[in-house]
Order: structure tokens, then sequence, then C-alpha cells
């Protein structure tokens, strides 16, 4: 049962997002993510709680602006570094330890690390990713985490567990 | 709002225009993989907000066509450079630079 009303909302959130406001699209998609729900919900093995709704608004308010400061931070990096005519860079691929076990925590890290300046994540195996740096600072792993992937690694393991 | 999504349209114009230098510029795979995924995803976000800002109707379309590219474009790069590390492709190091490699 609550895994049918989580795909329910689910289905119906995309639908309103694609089709846009107006009362015979929300019905309409109503109506259609209720069939589809009974159908599926067999099928899935996830389901929404008052945590993962929690887990949600804080991945928004307090993931993403991090985020987005870090994507631009990274971008004028990066724009620095390509139109100086010395080319400042030094690259090197480092393996960084992580805390985070869960699949899902683990993909928004290497993505968030691909994002964020200089860095570009290769591979995740246990408990490292292997990253790709274009101007490596330190010289063990510790530092390197502190330089790469501190804030992150802190962030969402607070929100993902 | 009309003249705010025109200048992020075109912020994020040169943002792209400066990832096309990147690739051009940089010596190594890794280095051109780094350079167009970080500028393609900001500018694509700045020019597709810029849309949103032109034409406010759309801008929920278009907030979830940026949170598909956020999702999609640093896997696919990712997967790129991984390939690459795994065949061993040609890594640029600085001139008098020596330093232990990962295996």
């Amino acid at each position: 049962m609550k895994k049918g009303i989580s795909t329910f909302l689910a289905l119906w959130a995309i639908w309103i997002l694609i089709a846009g406001f107006n009362v015979t699209e929300i019905i309409l998609g109503g109506a259609v993510a209720l069939i589809l729900a009974f159908i599926v919900s067999k099928y899935v093995n996830y389901s929404f709680g008052f945590s993962i709704v929690l887990g949600a608004l804080k991945f928004v308010f307090v993931y993403i602006p991090v985020f987005i400061y870090k994507l631009v931070i990274a971008n004028l990096d990066m724009a620095y570094r390509v139109l100086s005519p010395k080319m400042p860079i030094n690259p090197g691929i480092v393996k960084v330890p992580t805390e985070i076990k869960n699949d899902f925590g683990k993909l928004v890290l290497a993505n968030s690390i691909t994002l964020t300046p200089g860095t570009l994540s290769l591979d995740v195996e246990d408990g490292h990713v292997l990253v790709h740096w274009v101007n490596v600072k330190g010289s063990t792993e510790e530092e390197y985490k502190k330089e790469i992937s501190k804030d992150f690694d802190k962030i969402l393991g607070g929100i993902i567990k | 709002m009309i003249i705010a999504g025109n200048i992020l349209m075109v912020i994020g114009g040169v943002f792209l225009l400066l990832g096309g230098f990147g690739v051009l510029r940089m010596p190594d795979v890794f280095n051109r993989i780094q350079a167009g995924t970080k500028a393609t995803t900001l500018g694509a976000f700045s020019l597709i907000l810029g849309v949103g800002f032109v034409h406010p109707q759309w801008l929920l379309k278009l907030i979830l066509i940026i949170v598909f590219i956020a999702i999609t474009n640093p896997v696919g790069s990712s997967v790129l450079a991984r390939a690459a590390y795994k065949k061993g492709a040609y890594q640029y190091k600085k001139e008098g630079e020596e330093r232990s490699e990962v295996k």
C-alpha cells in the first residue's frame, strides 16, 4: 500500500512537471498515475517516509547551494587555466578515501567530484574514489581528501545514511 | 526579467566557448575531458535558465532538463575517462615531475 502511494505520487509529480499546471492535465495525470501505480507497485522496492522527504529537503537546501557555488568556482578556475598562455597544470591520478557506503550517495559524490574545481572521478572502488586532478597538491590520501571531497563527504554523510 | 535571461544566455555561451578552447588547448585526454565537462555543464545550465527567464511558462520543464543534465553529464565523462584510464592512455606530466602512479 505504501509502495503504491509512493509510486503514485512520484508518477503524478513527474507528469505535472512535464505537462504543466492545467486542470485537465492534473486530473488526467492523476487517473493515469493511479492506474499505473496499481500495476507497477508490486515490482518497486522503495517507499516515501517522512525521513526521506526530510532528507530530500535537506538535499535541496543544504547540498545544492554548496554544489552550485563549487561549480561556478570550478568553471572560473578552468577558464583561467585554459586562457593563461603558460597553462599552469600539474596533472596526476590520486586515490581519495570516502566513508559513504550507500550506492546513491557514492553516485552523488562521484558526480560532485567531477563537477568541482580541477577534479574528475575515474572509478569508485570499496571506500575509494579514483580521481584525476589537474593541479595535484600534497602527497598523502588525507591531504587529497581535505582538498577534494571533505565538504561533500560531510554533507552527504549527514543526509544519506 | 528578459534582460537577466539574455545576460544568462550570453554567460552560458561564453562558458561553452571556453570549453571549446579547453578541448583544443589541453595536452592529454583526461584534461580535455575535464575542460569539456565543466564548461558544458555550467554553460548549458546558464543557457537553459536564461531561456526560462525569457519564457517563464517553460521554467519547470527547463529545470527538469537541468536536473537530467546534472545527473547524466558527469556520469558520461566519468565513464569515458575510466575507459581511457583502463586502456592506459597517454598522461601528460609537468616537465621534471616524477610521481609514483596509482595502480
